[in-house]
């Protein structure tokens, strides 16, 4: 959980999910994925929320959160960079393209860069195994990866800014 | 004329989006007498994108590599007739072969028709068996046909699924649910993606036909979050499907009738056992139950219920179509009709390939796949993922069947076929795997969870040089008690990548623990790497790209790497344009 959220969160923006899912049984998921959509992540309100909305007690609702991958509880950065480490990925290589963007944003995975433009998320599969090694950045996938390649477009979308 | 750009993942990744807007634009700029569309992925990923072109009398030119150049060709192509133009993007007789040896009928659609138009599929033949098994025959009718058939689970257990059909009919109560296994989550396959993407009203169709027989009122598909795509053509393929009065009340005019819904999945590999799927389902963490019951008995709200993976579903319509007789007349004695797999690795054609059951690996690999990228030696292939195993090259004979399969200590699996050469490290492959499961493990099982850990920390000191006698025989005594201990099918597989390298790689093993060496010269703590002063220009190029300034001379002389400062982490090598790095 990340503790502190500086953030002011506007839960009016989930008005509409909570008016179509609460009385819904079983939609916590759901929920909790379209919250992610609207904030980028789950802020601490959002959670506590979600819980007086739901009457689901918000220490079941972490329970579940924290379970599955796709959940975040901090903000990610301005490019989302999803490094695929699936078999074929890892055959052809991925762990070097990995050390190679992580040096390169002297963060590891999972972290973000101090600036707030890059996070680095390792992903079991992306399923473009015939590309691999494959990353995503944001809506854009690139493949047939190498570490020289991998680092020139990390600089080119820093060069963008 | 007809154009159609193959846009599955792989091919959007590619470019193809690209290749479709451009070709958009300038064919309504020029108002050129053309009907440009969208297909799926016709499973040759190798040569993505590709863009097929049918002309008025219905003959196909399929380009291939096609890139933003090349849309200018196609235009001229368009204006001119003349094959010249686009010659160099044809795909060659050498790719067709890729093709050719297939046997599709899972992926019988599969970059052949626009999966965002129901008519389409409607043309060839869609929603026909749904009729037929509406109006003509009854549910128990329904199961027989599977049952003749032969059709087995495709999700990787291959459980005969008439008889899971059969028990959930049979079990009492009238709120019953059908489900949809697309949480396709081992890492190296993404069959059941293609089929969603680029074909989802045969998934629809074969849902549908399944809920019926079971009687089901309503069908839900898990998807994984991680596939966009086809969580949308899904979405669109339903809306599509209730507008036709398919799926919702009194289908057909009949007396049956059925919802459907999508619940994306949030990223959890256990969620693609049934159990813990349907908890997923539920909201809850995706924990597995223990079973008995089973969910044909108590499943989804504790209700009958009945769980496919999408391969499965795929294949229901063709089977009413065409006869389960017909099904049951490809493959072999134990394993009926045909298999997807998603060939990749160190392939030369990787994609996705169906063939009938009774191939053998060797037909895949070579015949089909091309053989080993960049004339490197075929090593192993591993198959079924973390629950799967590797086999070796000299056991290429064994037939595609889940017994011959189940044999050699891998598994047919959902239909990931990894193929490793001469570099692939063993027990690093061993290792990959390990670590997944153990991240993946949910936790509830104690020797899923810690012996996984324990195992991971044998594999980890082995690989750094500092394995010791009888680590072997550890392992091996935890991969039983994991097995035997846990109670779902990731613990209980989670074992079989270590069993199947240790059982076919023993000596790789040994000459980690040792010899401290590793024979494929991938584990980087066991390396040195050293220069040869005969092969050196002095290009001065490894040297810069050192990243901890291990590598001293000048230009024109002989380098020297600084065994303590290097990191080893391969950069000179890659560079270096003599093969003046050795590595050993």
């Amino acid at each position: 959980m990340s503790g502190k959220c500086t953030n002011n969160v506007d839960l009016s923006l989930l008005g509409d999910v909570m008016k179509e899912y609460k009385n819904i049984k079983g939609s916590l998921i759901t929920i909790l994925q379209n919250a992610q959509e609207i904030y980028g992540y789950l802020p601490d309100e959002v959670i506590k929320y979600i819980s007086s909305e739901t009457k689901i007690p918000a220490a079941r609702i972490l329970g579940v959160a924290t379970f599955y991958t796709q959940f975040r509880f901090q903000p990610v950065g301005k490019y989302l960079i999803i490094l695929c480490q699936g078999t074929a990925c890892h055959v052809n290589g991925s762990n070097m393209i990995l050390d190679a963007i992580s040096a390169e944003l002297g963060i590891s995975d999972g972290q973000t860069t101090d600036d707030g433009l890059f996070t680095i998320k390792t992903v079991a599969c992306l399923g473009c195994c015939s590309l691999s090694p494959v990353m995503m950045i944001n809506e854009n996938t690139y493949g047939n990866l190498t570490t020289d390649k991998a680092v020139k477009i990390i600089r080119d979308l820093r060069g963008e800014q | 004329m007809r154009i159609l750009v193959g846009e599955g993942s792989c091919g959007i990744a590619a470019g193809a989006g690209k290749v479709y807007k451009l070709l958009d634009n300038k064919i309504k700029s020029e108002s050129l007498d053309v009907k440009l569309n969208v297909t799926g992925c016709v499973g040759m990923c190798y040569l993505e994108p590709i863009v097929d072109i049918y002309s008025d009398n219905g003959e196909l030119t399929r380009l291939v590599r096609v890139d933003e150049k090349c849309v200018d060709s196609i235009l001229e192509y368009i204006k001119t007739n003349d094959i010249e133009s686009v010659k160099e993007f044809i795909v060659s007789d050498e790719d067709k072969e890729f093709l050719n040896q297939q046997t599709r009928i899972a992926l019988r659609h599969c970059g052949v028709i626009n999966p965002e138009e129901i008519d389409e599929y409607i043309a060839d033949d869609g929603y026909k068996a749904l009729t037929k098994v509406l109006t003509t025959m009854s549910p128990e009718q329904v199961i027989e046909e599977i049952k003749k058939s032969g059709l087995a689970g495709r999700g990787g257990a291959g459980f005969p699924t008439w008889f899971k059909w059969d028990a959930a009919r049979k079990s009492k109560g009238k709120e019953k649910y059908l489900i949809c296994n697309a949480d396709e989550g081992d890492p190296g396959a993404f069959m059941d993606r293609a089929v969603i993407e680029s074909d989802p009203h045969n998934l629809i169709e074969g849902m549908l036909i399944g809920a019926y027989a079971i009687g089901a009122q309503e069908a839900i598909v898990y998807v994984r979050a991680e596939y966009p795509l086809a969580i949308l053509r899904l979405k669109e393929a339903i809306k599509q499907a209730r507008e036709r009065g398919y799926i919702g009340k009194n289908i057909l005019g009949t007396e049956f009738s059925c919802e459907m819904k999508i619940k994306a999945g949030a990223g959890a590999f256990v969620c693609g056992e049934e159990t813990a799927l349907i908890e997923s389902l539920e909201g809850q963490r995706g924990m597995p139950r223990l079973k008995p019951p089973f969910p044909a008995e108590s499943g989804y709200w504790h209700k009958p219920s009945n769980i496919n993976n999408v391969e499965t579903y795929a294949n229901v319509a063709w089977i009413i179509n065409n006869g389960g007789e017909a099904f049951a007349a490809m493959g072999t004695e134990d394993s009926k009709g045909t298999k997807v797999f998603a060939l990749t690795g160190k392939i030369k054609r990787g994609g996705l390939v169906e063939i009938p059951m009774g191939k053998t690996l060797h037909d895949v690999i070579f015949d089909i796949g091309g053989g080993i990228r960049d004339g490197r030696k075929f090593k192993a292939v591993q198959m079924g993922g973390p629950s799967g195993g590797c086999i070796p090259a000299e056991l290429d004979d064994t037939m595609i069947d889940y017994k011959k399969l189940g044999a050699t200590g891998a598994i047919m699996g959902s239909g990931g076929m990894v193929v490793m050469d001469d570099s692939t490290c063993m027990v690093g492959m061993a290792k990959f795997f390990l670590d997944f499961t153990t991240k993946e493990s949910c936790g509830k099982c104690i020797y899923c969870r810690i012996g996984t850990k324990r195992m991971m920390e044998i594999l980890e000191r082995i690989s750094n040089g500092e394995g010791k006698e009888g680590d072997i025989e550890l392992l091996e005594e935890l991969c039983m008690s994991i097995r035997d201990g846990s109670l779902c099918g990731l613990g209980q597989t989670a074992p079989n990548p270590v069993l199947t390298t240790l059982r076919y790689f023993r000596d790789e093993y040994e000459a980690h623990i040792k010899e401290k060496r590793c024979p494929a010269g991938e584990c980087t703590s066991l390396l040195t790497y050293s220069i040869d002063a005969d092969k050196c220009k002095g290009c001065t190029l490894c040297s810069k790209k050192c990243p901890v300034n291990a590598i001293s001379g000048s230009a024109k002389k002989v380098h020297i790497i600084d065994i303590e400062k290097c990191i080893k982490c391969g950069n000179c090598k890659a560079v270096c344009k003599f093969g003046a790095v050795r590595c050993s």
